[in-house]
C-alpha cells in the first residue's frame, strides 16, 4: 500500500466514534483488568503463574466453543445445541478409541470422528434453518436435545472408560507447563480470527449479521454462509466434546453441562451483540477471559461454590445492560 | 439547471413495456429514453409505476410486454446481478450499506472477485480498487473506515460511488459509461445535504447518464434535462424544463390543475394576538433535556398551528418526541388543557390527549401486516368499547366513518395496511388520531414526508380541518415553505434553545430568510 496514498485518503476522516461507544468497546477489557486487580489485591494466591495456567486450563474448553458460537452469533443466531453436541461427540470419541466396552482402537482418529460429528450436527442446524425457515433458536433447542438422546443411547447406562494413553495425555498433560488442552484451544482461536479476518466467509457472516437484505440484492448467496456459520459452531462443539473426555477419560452424556450458559455469557459480555453484526473473536477471548477468571477468582476468595452461579447471572445481565446502556430509548423495541 | 442537450443513440431504452400485477396494470405501455450524459427526470404521483419501472431497470421484476434496449441492443435482466453487469446501477431510497463492515467491503461486495483469492481477502488489493472507485468521484474517504462511523452525506456518496460501479463489473455485458438511477435521492435530504447531492450529480454527468426520480417537483425541474411524466401507469408527457414550469408539470402528473392555494392559507384561521392564555391547549415553560434542548417555551392555542424550525441537531426532534413521551424531560413544566402533565411513556400522552404522527411512518406509524380497521382503532378505542369489551358494531360504524371522511382508499376495511400507498397509510395514522375522543393535540413529525403532491395537500386539507376542529397542532415539517405556510406561529431552534418566535398571520408570513437566519 502505498503511503502517500494513505494519508490523502485517512483526510477525508469520518467523524469521530462517539465517546460512549468507545467507553463500551473498551468495556469488557476494562472489566477484566479490573477484576484481576481485585482477585490479585484479596488474595495472593491469584495471581500466580500455577493458577495462571489452572485459569487457562478452565477457560480452554470454553474458548473452543465460544469461537464457534461467535460466528452463529454474529449474524444475529444462536446455537443453542452445544451441550448436546458435544455428549455425542464425547460418546463416539470414547466408543471409538481404546475403551472398556469394545475392541475398537482409532486413536486420533476418533477425535476426528467426534469432531466430524459435531460437524454434522451443525450442517444439519444450518440446513434446518435455512431451507425450512426455522429460527435458530428452535432449530438448535431441538438438535441440542437429538444429541443428548443419542448419547445416551451410546452411553448405556454405564461411562465408558478412555483407555487410550496417548488422548488421554492431551487431556491432562502440560507442554512447557501449558496443559495441552490450552494449546488446542489457542489454535481453534486463531483459526476463527483468522476466519472472521480475511476469508470470505468471515467477512460475509459480519456482512449478513449487519443487514441480511443488503447482502441477498448484492447477490451474496446467504444461505450458503449462514450454513457456514452452523458448521463452524457445530465443529467446535464436537472438537469440544473430545477435547472433554480426554481430560475426563470417560463418554459422558454430561459431559457439556452448564457449556451453553457459559458460552453465550461468554460471548455476549465480550462485546458481541445478540442482535448480529457487531463483535468477533477478538471479543469472544476477552469474554471467555473474564467468565473463567470470574469463576476461579471467586472460588479463590472462599465465596461458596452454590452462589457462584448467581454471581455469573448477575455478570452475564449487568454486561448486555451496558451494552444495550446507549441504545436506551422509550419507544425502542425488545422482543 | 439545464446542460447542453446530447445527441446520439440512446443508451437506454423502453419500448411499450408493460407489467401487470393481480388486479392491476402497474404499467401500461410506457416508452421512454435515456441518452448519453443526460440527466432524466421521472416524476409522478404515489402508485403512478415510477418504483415498478425501476424495479424492472434494476432486474427485481421483467416486464410482461415491451422490449428493454442497452445501447440499442435488446436486454432481459433475470435479476439485480444481470442489470448490473448491463451497467444500470441504483442509488436506493433507503440507504444499503452494511454498517459493520468497511467501506471497501460495501463497494465491492458481491463483486470481490479477484481481490479474494481462494476465500482469502487480500486486503491492499480490496482497498486499492476501493480507493480508485470513490476516486472516480472525487472522495477522499478511506476505504478501511467502517461504514457506521460515517456521515448521512458521506455514506450517500457512497451509494454514489456503489452505483457507479457496476462499469468495473468483470463481468459485465454491457461495456460502456454507466446509467445510474437516484431512486427519490432528496427526500430524506435537506439544505446543504442536498445541494452536494445535486453538485454530485452534475460532476457524475459527465461520465454517465442519469435517472432522477423524485416528486419534488422543483428539484427535478432544476437537475434534468428532461422530464417524463407517469400517471396512473402511464407515460403521460415528455417535456423540457425551459417550456414548463412546476404548476404545468402538476397538472400532468395530478390530473388537475394545481390551485395555487396550496396550503389553503385562506382556511387558516386568525387569532388575536392578544388572545387569552385560558384558549391554550399545550403549554410549555422552560422544557429542557440535557444535551439536546434546553429552556424552551412555548403556547399553543386552540385551532392553532405551532410550527418548529431549525436544522438538524437543533433539538427540535427530541423536542418533539418529549412532548410525546418518548424522551425523557430533565426539567421544565408541561401542560395540557392548564393542567401540568408528567409523561413517563407515550401511553400517558395518549391519556392526556396528546397524539403523534411519527416521521418514520413505516416503522412507527402503522402497524404492517394489521388491517386498515385494526390501525385506525390502534390508539384508543373507549369510543367502540364496553367496558373491557369492543363492540363490533360500533367498531364497524366508527372505522367506516373515518375511512370516508379521510378518503382513504382501501378496498376495504380488513385489507393490510401494508398494501396501502404511503399517502393512504398516513391518512390511516390520521384517522388512529382523529378517531380518538380525547385528542387534543396533535404533533406532525414531518407529516407529507415521501408522500406525493396530492396526498400531501389531503394532508393539508386535514390539518386545516383539524384546527377548525379546535385541536392544538405541533408541526415539524421537511421545507420551511410548508412550515410558514401551515403555521400560525413559527418557533426557530437552534443549538437546543429557541433562538425565535414568528407570527405566520395569512398575509404577514415570514420570509423563509427571517427564519434561516435564526436557524443558523
Amino acid at each position: 500500500m502505498n503511503t502517500a496514498v494513505t494519508t490523502r485518503a485517512t483526510t477525508g476522516s469520518p467523524t469521530a466514534v462517539p465517546l460512549g461507544r468507545r467507553v463500551l468497546d473498551a468495556g469488557p477489557v476494562l472489566a477484566l483488568v479490573l477484576l484481576v486487580v481485585v482477585f490479585s489485591l484479596a488474595t495472593s494466591r491469584f495471581f500466580t503463574l500455577p493458577n495462571a495456567a489452572s485459569i487457562a486450563n478452565q477457560a480452554a474448553i470454553l474458548l473452543v466453543l465460544a469461537t464457534g458460537a461467535t460466528f452463529v452469533i454474529l449474524l444475529g443466531g444462536v446455537d443453542l445445541s452445544i451441550e448436546g453436541v458435544m455428549a455425542t461427540s464425547s460418546l463416539v470419541t470414547v466408543l471409538l478409541a481404546a475403551n472398556d466396552r469394545n475392541g475398537n482402537h482409532l486413536g486420533y482418529v476418533a477425535v476426528l470422528v467426534g469432531t466430524a460429528v459435531g460437524a454434522l450436527f451443525g450442517l444439519v442446524n444450518g440446513l434446518l434453518h435455512t431451507r425450512l425457515k426455522i429460527p435458530s433458536f428452535m432449530v438448535t433447542l431441538g438438535t441440542g436435545a437429538i444429541g443428548i438422546g443419542i448419547a445416551t443411547v451410546l452411553f448405556g447406562g454405564q461411562p465408558p472408560q478412555l483407555l487410550d494413553d496417548g488422548l488421554r495425555a492431551w487431556g491432562t498433560e502440560r507442554i512447557a507447563g501449558m496443559p495441552r488442552l490450552v494449546i488446542i484451544a489457542v489454535a481453534v482461536l486463531a483459526l476463527g480470527y483468522l476466519i472472521q479476518k480475511f476469508t470470505r466467509i468471515g467477512r460475509y457472516i459480519l456482512v449478513i449479521g449487519g443487514d441480511e437484505q443488503i447482502a441477498r440484492l448484492a447477490g451474496v448467496s446467504v444461505a450458503r454462509y449462514k450454513l457456514y456459520a452452523f458448521v463452524l459452531a457445530g465443529t467446535a462443539s464436537g472438537l469440544a466434546g473430545a477435547m472433554a473426555s480426554t481430560q475426563l477419560g470417560v463418554g459422558d452424556v454430561q459431559v457439556g453441562s452448564g457449556q451453553l450458559f457459559a458460552t453465550i455469557t461468554a460471548v455476549v459480555v465480550g462485546g458481541t451483540a445478540l442482535t448480529g453484526g457487531r463483535g468477533g473473536v477478538p471479543q469472544t477471548l476477552v469474554g471467555v477471559l473474564l467468565i473463567s477468571v470470574l469463576a476461579n477468582g471467586l472460588i479463590l476468595v472462599g465465596i461458596d461454590p452454590s452462589i457462584q452461579r448467581s454471581v455469573q447471572g448477575v455478570v452475564i445481565v449487568a454486561a448486555i445492560a451496558a451494552t444495550a446502556w446507549t441504545q436506551r430509548h422509550r419507544l425502542r423495541v425488545i422482543k | 439547471m439545464t446542460g447542453p442537450l446530447e445527441t446520439g443513440a440512446p443508451v437506454l431504452e423502453l419500448r411499450g413495456v408493460t407489467k401487470r400485477f393481480p388486479g392491476v396494470v402497474a404499467l401500461d405501455d410506457v416508452s421512454i429514453e435515456v441518452r448519453p450524459h443526460e440527466v432524466v427526470g421521472l416524476i409522478g404521483e404515489n402508485g403512478a409505476g415510477k418504483s415498478t419501472l425501476l424495479k424492472i431497470l434494476s432486474g427485481v421484476y421483467q416486464q410482461d410486454e415491451g422490449e428493454l434496449l442497452v445501447r440499442g441492443a435488446p436486454a432481459r435482466f433475470r435479476g439485480p446481478r444481470d442489470a448490473a453487469r448491463a451497467g444500470i446501477g441504483t442509488v436506493h431510497q433507503e440507504q444499503s450499506l452494511v454498517g459493520s463492515v468497511s467501506v471497501a467491503e460495501n463497494l465491492l461486495l458481491g463483486a470481490e472477485g479477484r481481490s479474494v483469492r481462494g476465500g482469502f481477502y487480500r486486503w491492499s488489493d480490496l482497498n486499492a480498487r476501493a480507493r480508485a472507485q470513490l476516486a472516480k468521484i472525487g472522495s477522499a474517504i478511506s476505504p478501511t473506515a467502517r461504514v457506521n462511523t460515517l456521515t448521512f452525506a458521506q455514506r450517500q456518496m457512497i451509494e454514489v460511488v456503489k452505483a457507479i460501479s457496476v462499469e468495473d463489473l468483470p463481468d459485465r455485458t454491457v461495456d460502456a459509461e454507466p446509467v445510474v438511477v437516484f431512486d427519490e435521492p432528496t427526500s430524506v435530504l435537506a439544505g446543504e445535504d442536498l445541494e452536494t447531492l445535486f453538485a454530485q450529480i452534475e460532476r457524475l454527468r459527465t461520465r454517465a447518464s442519469i435517472i432522477f426520480v423524485s416528486h419534488r417537483l422543483d428539484e427535478v425541474l432544476r437537475i434534468s434535462d428532461r422530464v417524463y411524466v407517469l400517471k396512473d401507469g402511464r407515460c403521460v408527457a415528455e417535456r423540457e424544463p425551459g417550456a414548463v414550469d412546476t404548476q404545468e408539470l402538476y397538472r400532468l402528473m395530478v390530473g388537475r390543475a394545481s390551485t395555487g392555494q396550496y396550503y389553503r392559507e385562506d382556511e387558516q384561521g386568525t387569532f388575536d394576538s392578544t388572545t387569552a392564555d385560558a384558549d391554550e391547549v399545550l403549554g410549555a415553560d422552560g422544557l429542557s433535556l440535557r444535551g439536546r434542548f434546553a429552556d424552551v417555551s412555548f403556547s399553543v392555542r386552540r385551532g392553532e398551528v405551532l410550527g418548529i424550525a431549525g436544522v438538524l441537531g437543533s433539538g427540535r426532534e427530541d423536542l418533539c418526541r418529549a412532548i410525546f413521551g418518548a424522551e425523557p424531560l430533565d426539567g421544565g413544566e408541561l401542560r395540557v388543557g392548564g393542567k401540568r402533565v408528567r409523561f413517563r411513556t407515550p401511553a400517558d400522552a395518549v391519556r392526556a390527549g396528546v397524539g403523534y404522527v411519527p416521521a418514520e411512518r413505516r416503522f412507527e406509524g402503522v402497524a404492517m401486516g394489521m388491517s386498515v380497521a385494526e390501525n385506525i382503532l390502534l390508539a384508543d378505542s373507549s369510543a367502540v368499547s364496553a367496558g373491557p369489551f369492543a363492540v363490533p358494531s360500533k367498531r364497524a360504524a366508527l372505522v367506516k366513518q373515518w375511512i370516508e371522511r379521510l378518503r382513504v382508499r382501501t378496498p376495504d376495511p380488513g385489507t393490510d395496511v401494508a398494501t396501502l400507498s404511503g399517502g393512504n397509510q398516513q391518512k390511516v395514522v390520521l384517522a388512529k388520531w382523529l378517531s380518538s375522543p380525547r385528542l387534543r393535540v396533535l404533533v406532525l413529525d414531518h407529516p407529507t414526508r415521501g408522500l406525493d403532491v396530492g396526498a400531501k395537500e389531503d394532508v393539508y386539507r386535514f390539518v386545516r380541518e383539524m384546527c377548525g376542529q379546535g385541536l392544538a397542532i405541533v408541526l415539524l415539517s421537511d421545507t420551511l415553505e410548508e412550515t410558514i405556510a401551515l403555521s400560525h406561529r413559527v418557533l426557530v431552534m437552534r443549538d437546543g434553545r429557541v433562538a425565535a418566535h414568528f407570527d405566520a398571520a395569512p398575509g404577514a408570513k415570514p420570509t423563509q430568510v427571517d427564519l434561516v437566519e435564526q436557524m443558523v
